[in-house]
């Protein structure tokens, strides 16, 4: 099975700071994986690696097994940068025709079609059309094209809820639809967790975290319990997060087997929780120990 | 074609979607919502309206097939194809009835309502672990 994005040691540097480093990961293909972490972590240089609009200062990307400038993968990749660059006097079919010039192979039915049931009117010049509705336009040159791998930066923040949403139910159509694989970045827990079924958490720089979302939130727990016991806990579990009060503790582990002393209650993590403990712990980069990916579960369609 | 039911997701019950899903079904089996035949909303469907993965929508699909309750027919979809007992049928109501009576029993002994889901909740997590090991 082909890997979406595969990157070895990847880095890329600005003078003295490192805006991205050490970054090895592989992302598997036909997945829709979630980009998390605090500003400045590295996730926008990531993608901009990944699209080849970067060029590491050390180590190496692979999109879809191939360099990312490679006249192949740039035909079977598409990108909605952050600021979501259009033209504003273009009209949107002007907008979707252009597209349709730069890429050979573009679906002019499936641009459209997604704007004209949403009600973007299509006449209209991209300027003057609302914030989500420019969203919904950038979209739709992007899965025009008919990508293998869609890669968006922060599609939906400054987005209304119901802009937001509708950005997200056109993304999922398209993905059932075809079988593409997503790379997104976001802040908005819950679009990541109803979408990804993968996860990539960034801290610092480097890559803390890279996992199928369902073996994380398997793995992970909040026990709770006394805390002149914690040991037996923390001995033998990984402890991600922690707080105590003089009686109680409140951990959040990465189990390494079933919780069985009766004196704690185990309950499942979110993946907020998850996210949240990782993010406040940029120390904790146990990504490496977390057990090898399992293989995708395919789309089967 | 109009679905003959439509998937509502509770964010806030801690349940993992594609069980949500999956139960979604199993109820409009038992009240009668969806009956043998019937065809289940496409992946397509359902992502749409819920933008949520497509695969969870397939692993909860999975799922009702791995349980018999549904078939995926190759280019065509996934249909009903045995229903389920509903409050009405016998089978249901002889356990509701010894439930009533427990919970009767329990809040007689001085247990609070907090009390017992506690003691349902405990006894269902051991019995299915027990299952599951």
């Amino acid at each position: 099975m082909t890997t979406a994005i595969e990157t070895t040691g990847l880095g890329r540097r600005y003078g003295r700071h490192w805006a991205l480093r050490e970054c090895s990961l592989s992302l598997p293909s036909g997945r829709v994986t979630g980009l998390v972490g605090p500003n400045g972590a590295g996730k926008t240089t990531l993608l901009h690696l990944a699209v080849g609009l970067l060029a590491p200062s050390t180590g190496e990307v692979r999109v879809l097994g191939a360099p990312p400038r490679a006249p192949e993968t740039r035909s079977k990749v598409a990108f909605v940068a952050q600021d979501k660059p259009l033209y504003p006097r273009f009209t949107v079919t002007d907008t979707l025709r252009m597209g349709g010039w730069l890429n050979p192979g573009f679906d002019q039915e499936v641009a459209s079609g997604h704007l004209a049931r949403l009600g973007v009117p299509l006449h209209e010049r991209v300027g003057r059309l609302s914030g989500g509705q420019q969203a919904q336009v950038a979209l739709a040159l992007a899965v025009g094209k008919r990508p293998q791998l869609l890669l968006l930066d922060e599609p939906v923040a400054n987005l209304d809820p119901l802009a937001r949403r509708e950005f997200m139910q056109v993304l999922m159509e398209e993905v059932a639809e075809t079988g593409m694989s997503v790379v997104f970045s976001s802040h908005l827990i819950e679009d990541l967790s109803r979408a990804c079924d993968y996860l990539v958490l960034m801290s610092q720089s480097r890559i803390q975290l890279s996992a199928c979302t369902e073996d994380l939130l398997a793995v992970h727990q909040i026990v709770t319990g006394p805390s002149s016991h914690a040991e037996t806990i923390t001995s033998t579990h990984t402890v991600v997060r922690a707080s105590y009060t003089a009686r109680q503790a409140n951990l959040l582990i990465r189990a390494r087997a079933p919780v069985t002393d009766p004196a704690f209650t185990a309950r499942p993590v979110t993946l907020e929780e998850l996210v949240l403990a990782y993010m406040s712990q940029p120390d904790a980069a146990i990504a490496p120990a977390l057990r090898a990916v399992r293989s995708a579960t395919e789309v089967s369609r | 074609m109009v679905p003959v039911i439509e998937f509502q997701l509770d964010p806030s019950s801690g349940v993992a979607t594609y069980l949500q899903l999956a139960q979604q079904v199993r109820q409009a089996l038992r009240l009668g919502l969806l009956q043998v035949g019937d065809q289940l909303p496409t992946a397509r469907e359902v992502v749409a309206k819920l933008a949520i993965n497509p695969n969870t929508v397939l692993k909860a699909y999975r799922e009702l097939e791995r349980e018999r309750l549904v078939g995926a027919r190759p280019g065509q979809g996934t249909f009903v194809l045995r229903s389920l007992p509903g409050p009405g049928s016998v089978a249901v109501a002889g356990f509701s009835r010894e439930l009533n009576a427990w919970i009767t029993k329990a809040r007689a002994a001085g247990f609070s309502p907090d009390d017992i889901e506690a003691l349902y909740r405990t006894a269902m997590r051991a019995c299915f672990s027990e299952g599951a090991a």
